[in-house]
């Protein structure tokens, strides 16, 4: 009787595995290939608004970004709300692998130049690879050249290259939590090779106190975030929090929401903001005004991708 | 007892032989073009999953969307993103028949020309489709290929006005697949 029962099951089988419906079929054909699925996007662009996001151009890319941060708005009408006077970077952004990037570019403020790299280190993916996180590691270089500086009695500085030069080390976590939201933690370290610290260029009295000033490193946590309001639009906002140790009273941490509008090979992210730098090490430990004393800044960047290589 | 068994084996094999002609592969190629005012677009998936049943003349596709790969990496983001929204819509399916699979002897090496017709799923949205192609056989191997056109509006892919010279509004699909038979 068992074997009766048994060669049944087996008849069973036979038909129902062999004789399968082509949709079945199809069905197993699909399971069996279990790809990786990396995710994309998690940001519209390579920034999320001052700082790096997880992203990065693909090989061959040369991004052509234009950055423009305004005088703060609270300057009123006379300065049209800020807008008479710009602080400018340009920048010049090259993806030579999907994985890593490199840039270059020159701000108006403090007459700095920098350098970048980035590498993204692991990719957020499901499937065969299930990744929760996307990470990356960007170190940034800036060396300020704005050299006719006058001392209080009004004699020349004139300050050595180290010292006018300075690092900012970043980890990127980030990870697409769904199609409309992300979320990037930044630890961040800055180093300071300048003795005497950074002058704000149009505070006046500021000078003497910064004159002073010391720092050698700084400590931060970044964090940033979209959401998507649409296939085009997201609302980005960024914070960088310093540790309170190393940061002079006289700085505070840097704040900004903006929108990202793409548009084909063209990213325009307008934003507020209370810091004035656009470099790392700019942006992070040199912010010296705060939001709720009203010094709030309209800036925008705008990134223009070129497939300028080989693929 | 034994011997019942294995009869039956036998049998089920011998059914399976003369039933299921299937056919099918997991490397397919389906490319498509694109031809606007502005540039020329054209991205390639070589993971097309098809089968093809022989007997029934049934034919079915399958492939992934970010499977296409394009010369552009930040086209292929915004193709996944803002047009095909491949995270809802992550496969394009067909599932048809060919219509005059008389023509068509899979025994006898040629090439024989096809109409298929069926349903053609694209972002979401099924839509009837009725398309020629060829059929090749070359020494027991199957191949399949065709050319078809695709209307974007038809599947509510939306082009913005911004980049209508970018992107045409019809698209030209080109398929070619070999198969493999199905072993059981």
């Amino acid at each position: 009787m068992k074997v009766i029962k048994l060669i049944t099951g087996f008849c069973i089988f036979c038909s129902s595995a062999f004789a399968q419906d082509d949709g079945n079929l199809m069905n197993q054909l699909e399971n069996n290939s279990n790809k990786t699925v990396y995710t994309t996007a998690t940001f519209k662009s390579t920034r999320i608004i001052h700082g790096h996001s997880v992203e990065n151009i693909g090989k061959g890319v040369l991004d052509v970004r234009i950055l423009h941060r305004f005088a703060p708005l609270n300057t009123g009408i006379y300065n049209f709300f800020g807008l008479d006077q710009a602080s400018m970077r340009m920048g010049f952004d090259y993806g030579i692998t999907k994985n890593i990037m490199v840039g270059i570019g020159h701000s108006t403020w403090q007459k700095t130049y920098d350098a970048l790299i980035k590498v993204k280190i692991l990719r957020q993916s499901t499937g065969a690879i299930n990744m929760p996180v996307t990470l990356s590691w960007v170190s940034t270089f800036a060396t300020r050249t704005d050299l006719a500086r006058r001392d209080t009695s009004g004699d020349r500085i004139k300050i050595s290259f180290g010292d006018r030069t300075s690092f900012a080390h970043q980890l990127l976590i980030g990870r697409k939590f769904s199609e409309r939201f992300s979320l990037q933690l930044m630890p961040t370290f800055v180093h300071h090779h300048n003795k005497q610290d950074s002058i704000n260029t149009y505070t006046q009295d500021k000078d003497n106190i910064k004159a002073g000033l010391k720092r050698k490193n700084t400590v931060a946590l970044g964090i940033g975030g979209r959401l998507k309001i649409s296939k085009r639009v997201s609302i980005n906002a960024e914070y960088y929090y310093q540790l309170p140790d190393a940061k002079p009273d006289i700085y505070f941490n840097s704040l900004a929401v903006g929108v990202d509008i793409e548009t084909g090979g063209h990213v325009f992210q307008l934003h507020l903001t209370n810091s004035n730098g656009m470099t790392e090490k700019s942006f992070i430990t040199d912010t010296d005004d705060k939001w709720t004393r009203g010094y709030i800044r309209f800036g925008f960047n705008l990134s223009r991708v070129f497939n300028i290589g080989k693929h | 007892m034994k011997k019942i068994i294995i009869l039956v084996l036998i049998l089920c094999s011998v059914y399976v032989n003369c039933t299921a002609q299937v056919f099918f592969t997991k490397n397919g190629m389906i490319s498509f073009f694109s031809s606007a005012p502005i540039e020329n677009i054209k991205a390639d998936n070589n993971q097309v999953i098809s089968i093809i049943n022989t007997t029934t003349g049934e034919i079915q596709f399958s492939l992934l969307i970010n499977a296409f790969h394009f010369k552009k990496s930040l086209m292929e983001e915004h193709f996944n993103e803002n047009y095909m929204e491949s995270k809802k819509y992550p496969k394009a399916t067909f599932k048809g028949k060919i219509v005059d699979l008389s023509k068509v002897n899979f025994k006898t090496d040629g090439t024989y020309p096809v109409t298929v017709a069926g349903d053609l799923t694209i972002h979401g949205i099924t839509n009837k489709i009725t398309s020629t192609g060829t059929i090749s056989v070359t020494g027991g191997v199957i191949s399949v290929s065709s050319k078809f056109r695709v209307k974007l509006s038809d599947y509510k892919i939306d082009i913005p006005k911004i980049v209508k010279d970018n992107i045409a509004k019809v698209v030209e699909v080109t398929v070619s697949c070999s198969y493999d038979k199905k072993n059981n």
